[in-house]
């Protein structure tokens, strides 16, 4: 038997490690890994959560996040490719064509 | 505390130690190989709440393809080596903002549940009953999953195909 809180501040401190990787990197791909981690986060209390209530469904959404956070990396990975073959970079604060 | 809240508390340790070191390691591969390592910890984590068909979808998802996907990405950029390259200006800032997450999240949580607070008795999560639950109450959103893959499969093959016709 584990304490819920004990796992939900995992989830936390997962969570905001992926925040801190999101804001502080600007390699493209590492950025893609940090935004891994807190969906990872996110499934970690969908489970917890589905053990608490002795419901399923929570399970069910965990393998959806799982299913969408695959489909991500894959066009994320794609796009990183393509910006990488047109600017021979994929620092991504160098890649402002739109901002204004 | 319990045996496997013993258990909880080390694979707990060693996912955030890891978590850390991926966003701040000075080489890419490393940071790949940190990733591993935290993703492995969430699939335990996942086997230790007894649910067993996420934590072995994790493994083989995350762990078996993703993690895989992210190192031919890796190799396919050429990512240069060094603090400097990898992380941009805002470092401070961003340490600030992910422990002002850090403290509101723990501040709702403690809020929420005292630290003694309710335990976990893991019930659900055989196999059997992931696929009774998908299968006949969420098989729609199920289908529209695997309209998404199909889309993202076609997507990254039209985005990085080399088309030199004019």
């Amino acid at each position: 038997m584990i304490r819920l809180p004990l796992v939900l501040f995992f989830s936390a401190v997962l969570f905001s490690t992926g925040v801190y990787g999101v804001l502080a990197r600007r390699n493209a791909v590492l950025v893609l890994m940090s935004i891994e981690l807190m969906l990872n986060a996110v499934n970690v209390n969908l489970v917890a959560f589905s053990q608490f209530w002795h419901d399923v469904t929570g399970q069910v959404f965990a393998l959806f996040v799982i299913a969408v956070a695959a489909a991500e990396v894959g066009i994320g990975l794609a796009i990183v490719i393509l910006i990488y073959r047109n600017r021979e970079t994929i620092n991504i604060d160098e890649v402002n064509l739109l901002k204004w | 505390m319990t045996g496997q809240e013993y258990a909880f508390v080390v694979l707990a340790l060693v996912g955030t130690v890891s978590a850390i070191r991926l966003v701040t390691a000075k080489n890419v591969v490393h940071a790949a190989l940190y990733l591993v390592v935290t993703l492995s910890v969430v699939g335990g984590v996942y086997l230790l709440l007894a649910a067993e068909f996420v934590g072995w979808v994790q493994i083989l998802i995350y762990v078996g393809a993703i993690v895989i996907l992210f190192l031919f990405g890796l190799m396919l950029t050429r990512a240069p080596i060094g603090r400097e390259a990898l992380d941009n200006q805002q470092r401070v800032v961003a340490l600030l903002i992910g422990l002002g997450v850090l403290a509101g999240l723990v501040f709702l949580i403690q809020s929420a549940f005292s630290w003694n607070g309710p335990k976990l008795r893991p019930s659900v999560g055989t196999t059997a009953e992931l696929g009774y639950s998908l299968f006949r109450q969420w098989v729609l959103p199920f289908e529209a999953v695997s309209f998404l893959l199909l889309a993202a499969l076609i997507g990254a093959v039209v985005l990085s195909r080399r088309d030199d016709r004019p």
